[in-house]
C-alpha cells in the first residue's frame, strides 16, 4: 500500500495512472480542469506512460476516446457539467458500440443560469445514454471505483461514468490509499477486445441497418445494462479480495439492521448522512442509511432488500426532475418500489442544487420533519 | 512523372454490392485510395453518403476496417484513434505493423460541422490523412447547402441559388501549417493517386481534397461525372495543386494557367451541363452569372499565384 495525500482532482489522476490507461483525451472545465493538467503534467514528464490528447472541446474528447477503444486501446476522459453535456451525442455512440471507456465526471450544475457548483443535473440528463453511473462518496472510493470501472467496463462491455461532486471532492484533500501497482496490475488484466479495427480482419462497425437488427443491439444493451449489477458486484468483491478495501458494490448501508426509517442518497451527500444517521438514533429514531453507488443500473432490489416492511424513507435529491413531482431518484425510487407501495412512506427532499449548503442537520431535520416521531 | 493509369495497382477495396449510385464520384475515388494506401490501413467515416454506401450491417462493400463516427468528429476520432494505437505499440501492445489512419469524410464533414476539430487536428498535426471528397452539399440527406456549394448553385435549401461564396477551405487548411495538402481530380486519377502516395509517405497532418461531380445533386448524366470533373478543372472552378511545407506546387492545367501559358475555358459550358445551375442561368441572367464566376475563378487563381509566389 502507497499512501496519498491530495486534492480529488489529483487522486483521479493517479488512479487514470494506475490503471494503465493508454490514452486520454480531456477538455478543461471547473471543477474538472485539474484533473486534466494533472495528467497532462504526468504524461509530459514520462511519469504516466500514456498519450494526453488535448482536444478542443469535449465532444472531441468523447469521439477521441471512442475511436480509441475501436483499436482495443483503453482510453479515459473527464469533465463536468456543459461539457458532459456538450458529448452527449457520442455517449450514446459508446454505448451502442459497446466500448469500454471510464470516465469521471465531476458533478456540476448546468447553465443556466451560469454557476460552478455541485448538483447532479448533469449526469443525470445523461441517465439513459446507456452509460452504467456509479456514484463516489470519498476520494478513496473515487480511487477504488475508478479502477473498479475498468474491471467492469472491460467485462461487460458497457462504459462506466464515475461521478465526484465538484469542489465537495473534487478540491477536498483526503489521505487516500493506494494498493501496490502488482495489485492492480493483476487486477486490471487488459481483457481480450471484442471488436478491434483490425485491417487483417476489416468489417465495418456502426453503419446503417434496418428496423431487423436495430432493435436487438438495443435490447442487448438493455439487457446487459441491467445484468452488469453482478459485475458490479464481482468488481467490488474482487477488490476486496485483493485490497481489504470496501465502499460497497450497487449500495452501501449503514446502520440499516435494525432500522426503520431510512435516508437515501447519492455522492457525497451519502457520506454527510451518515452523521445525520447518528443524530437521529440519539434522538431515538431508528435510522440507517442507503447509499446508492450504482445509479445504472437501477439497484431497485438490493434497496428493496434493504427496507423493513413499514419503513420510512427519504430521499434526498441533488436535482430536480422537472415536470415530476420532485427529484429523479425520487421518482426512480418509487417506480422500482411500486410493488410495496402499502408496505413504505416514500417521502423527497431536494437539497444542495447549485452547490447550496447541505449539512447532516438539515438532512435529519428533513427525516423529522416529514414524518411525526412523537407518536 | 505522372502514374499511369494502366499502373495503377490491381488491389480494389471497393466491392460488389456497393449501395452508392452508379458512377458516384466518392466510390470512384475510395477504389484509388485502396490502391494508394494498401491493406494496412483504418478508415473512419462520418454520417454521409459514402457510410450509406456501404450497406447494411453486418455486410460491407469496402474492403477496410471502417468505424462510422459521430458527424463533427472526424478530426477527433482520428486523432485518438492514432494516439491509442502508438501508445500501444509503445507498450507492445499492438499486433503487427502500425496501421494507417486515415478519413474518408464529406464536405459537410469537413467545411462545416468537422470544421472544429479538423481545425484542432491540424494545428496540433496529428498523424494521419484526412480526405475529403467534396460534392458541394450535403447529398446524403438529399442536396442541401454546404459551406462549399459554390454560389448561383441550386440545393434543396438554396432553391433558387446561393447567395454566397463557397470557403477556400484548402488555403484554410494550409494557413494551419500543415505537412502536406493537395486538391485533386477524378479526371487525373494518376495525379489523385500519387498524390494519396506521397501524403502516405509523409509524417504529420496531411489534407487532400478531391472534388466529386454528385450527379444526383448537380443534376447532369451519371456517363459525365468523368467529363465534368475534367471540365471543372479546365474552366479553373477546381484548381489542382499541393503544398509540401507550405510551398505550392501547380500540378496540369492549371499550372498553365498560373503561368499564363494557357487561359482556363469560359465557365459556361461547365455550368450549364448542370441542372442546379438552371435557375441562376435562366433569361437575362446568364451573362451575369457566368461573368460571375469565370471573375471569381480569376480572383481565386490570382489569390493562389500570390500565395505561392510568397
Ligand atoms: C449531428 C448530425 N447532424 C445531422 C446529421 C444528418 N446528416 C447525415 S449525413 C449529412 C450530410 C453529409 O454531408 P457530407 O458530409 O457533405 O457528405 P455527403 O452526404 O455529401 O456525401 C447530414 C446533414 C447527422 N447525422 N448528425
Ligand atoms: S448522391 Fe451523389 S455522392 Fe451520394 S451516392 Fe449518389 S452519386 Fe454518390
Ligand atoms: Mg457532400
Amino acid at each position: 500500500m502507497r499512501r496519498l495525500f491530495d486534492t480529488g482532482c489529483h487522486v483521479v489522476a493517479q488512479a487514470v495512472k494506475c490503471a494503465d490507461v493508454d490514452m486520454v483525451a480531456a477538455y478543461p472545465i471547473t471543477p474538472q480542469t485539474s484533473v486534466v493538467e494533472e495528467i497532462a503534467a504526468l504524461t509530459e514528464s514520462g511519469e504516466m506512460n500514456c498519450r494526453f490528447l488535448p482536444v478542443e472541446g469535449e465532444h472531441s474528447a468523447m469521439a477521441a476516446c471512442v475511436a480509441a477503444a475501436a483499436v482495443g486501446a483503453r482510453a479515459f476522459t473527464a469533465t463536468s457539467s456543459q461539457g458532459l453535456l456538450y458529448m452527449h451525442e457520442v455517449l450514446h455512440m459508446a454505448s451502442g458500440c459497446r466500448f469500454p471507456l471510464v470516465m469521471v465526471n465531476v458533478n456540476r450544475a448546468v447553465f443556466a443560469p451560469w454557476t460552478l457548483w455541485a448538483d447532479h443535473s448533469d449526469s443525470l440528463a445523461q441517465r439513459d445514454t446507456g452509460w452504467l453511473q456509479l456514484y463516489c462518496a470519498s476520494l478513496q472510493e473515487v480511487f477504488n471505483t475508478i479502477l473498479q470501472a475498468y474491471y467492469i467496463a472491460e467485462r461487460v462491455r458497457i462504459p462506466v461514468m464515475v461521478n465526484m461532486d465538484g469542489f465537495i471532492l473534487s478540491h477536498c484533500r483526503m489521505i487516500v490509499e493506494m494498493p501496490d501497482q502488482q495489485v492492480i496490475d493483476k487486477y486490471l488484466q487488459h481483457q481480450p477486445n471484442g471488436w478491434i479495427a483490425d485491417p487483417q480482419n476489416p468489417s465495418a462497425y456502426a453503419c446503417v441497418t434496418g428496423a431487423d437488427l436495430y432493435p436487438g443491439f438495443r435490447e442487448e444493451l438493455f439487457n446487459d445494462t441491467k445484468n452488469a449489477d453482478k459485475t458490479i458486484i464481482e468488481a467490488a468483491k474482487v477488490y476486496h479480495e485483493l485490497t481489504g478495501m470496501w465502499d460497497g458494490d450497487l449500495i452501501d448501508t449503514y446502520r440499516c439492521d435494525d432500522a426503520d426509517t431510512f435516508i437515501i442518497a447519492i455522492g457525497s451527500m451519502a457520506a454527510e448522512a451518515r452523521i445525520s444517521v447518528d443524530l437521529l438514533r440519539e434522538q431515538g429514531i431508528k435510522a440507517g442509511l442507503i447509499k446508492i453507488r450504482a445509479l445504472r443500473p437501477f439497484p431497485a432490489a438490493a434497496i428493496s432488500d434493504v427496507l423493513s416492511d413499514g419503513a420510512r424513507v427519504m430521499v434526498l435529491d441533488r436535482n430536480y426532475g422537472f415536470g415530476t413531482e420532485g427529484g429523479i431518484i425520487f421518482a426512480e425510487l418509487k417506480a422500482a418500489l411500486f410493488e410495496r407501495a402499502a408496505q413504505l412512506q416514500i417521502a423527497n427532499k431536494i437539497m444542495g442544487i447549485g452547490g447550496a449548503d447541505v449539512n447532516y442537520q438539515m438532512m435529519a431535520d428533513a427525516v423529522t420533519s416529514a414524518w411525526d416521531f412523537r407518536r | 512523372m505522372t502514374t499511369a493509369i494502366k499502373n495503377l495497382p490491381r488491389d480494389e477495396i471497393v466491392m460488389a454490392g456497393n449501395g452508392a449510385c452508379g458512377g458516384c464520384p466518392a466510390t470512384a475515388g475510395l477504389r484509388i485510395v485502396g490502391k494508394a494506401f494498401g491493406p494496412n490501413a483504418i478508415c473512419l467515416m462520418t454520417p454521409s453518403c459514402s457510410v450509406a454506401s456501404i450497406g447494411l450491417l453486418p455486410k460491407s462493400s469496402f474492403n477496410y476496417p471502417i468505424l462510422n463516427i459521430c458527424f463533427a468528429a472526424a478530426g477527433s476520432s482520428a486523432a485518438g484513434m492514432e494516439y491509442a494505437l502508438e501508445s500501444m505499440q509503445k507498450k507492445g501492445r499492438l499486433n503487427g505493423e502500425k496501421p494507417l489512419v486515415f478519413t474518408w469524410i464529406g464536405d459537410g464533414g469537413t467545411y462545416d460541422i468537422g470544421f472544429q476539430a479538423l481545425s484542432a487536428a491540424a494545428e496540433r498535426n496529428d498523424d494521419f490523412i484526412h480526405i475529403c471528397y467534396n460534392n458541394e452539399a450535403y447529398s446524403n440527406t438529399g442536396v442541401q447547402r454546404s459551406g462549399a456549394t459554390p454560389r448561383f448553385a441550386a440545393t434543396t435549401t438554396t432553391p433558387t441559388g446561393k447567395q454566397c461564396d463557397k470557403k477556400n477551405l484548402p488555403l484554410l487548411m494550409l494557413d494551419h501549417h500543415i505537412p502536406y495538402l493537395a486538391t485533386a481530380s477524378l479526371a487525373y486519377p494518376g495525379d489523385f493517386y500519387d498524390k494519396l502516395v506521397k501524403a502516405k509517405n509523409t509524417k504529420g497532418f496531411r489534407y487532400i481534397e478531391l472534388l466529386a461531380p454528385c450527379y444526383t445533386g448537380w443534376k447532369f448524366a451519371a456517363e459525365d461525372m468523368i467529363d465534368i470533373s475534367r471540365k471543372a478543372v479546365n474552366c479553373g472552378a477546381w484548381l489542382m495543386f499541393e503544398a509540401e511545407n507550405g510551398k505550392i506546387e501547380f500540378t496540369n492545367p492549371t499550372k498553365k494557367f498560373v503561368d499564363g501559358t494557357a487561359t482556363p475555358d469560359s465557365p459556361a459550358e461547365y455550368l450549364s451541363m448542370q441542372g442546379r445551375y438552371t435557375s441562376s442561368l435562366k433569361g437575362d441572367n446568364k451573362e451575369f452569372v457566368i461573368n460571375s464566376v469565370a471573375s471569381q475563378i480569376a480572383a481565386d487563381l490570382q489569390l493562389l499565384r500570390q500565395r505561392s509566389t510568397c
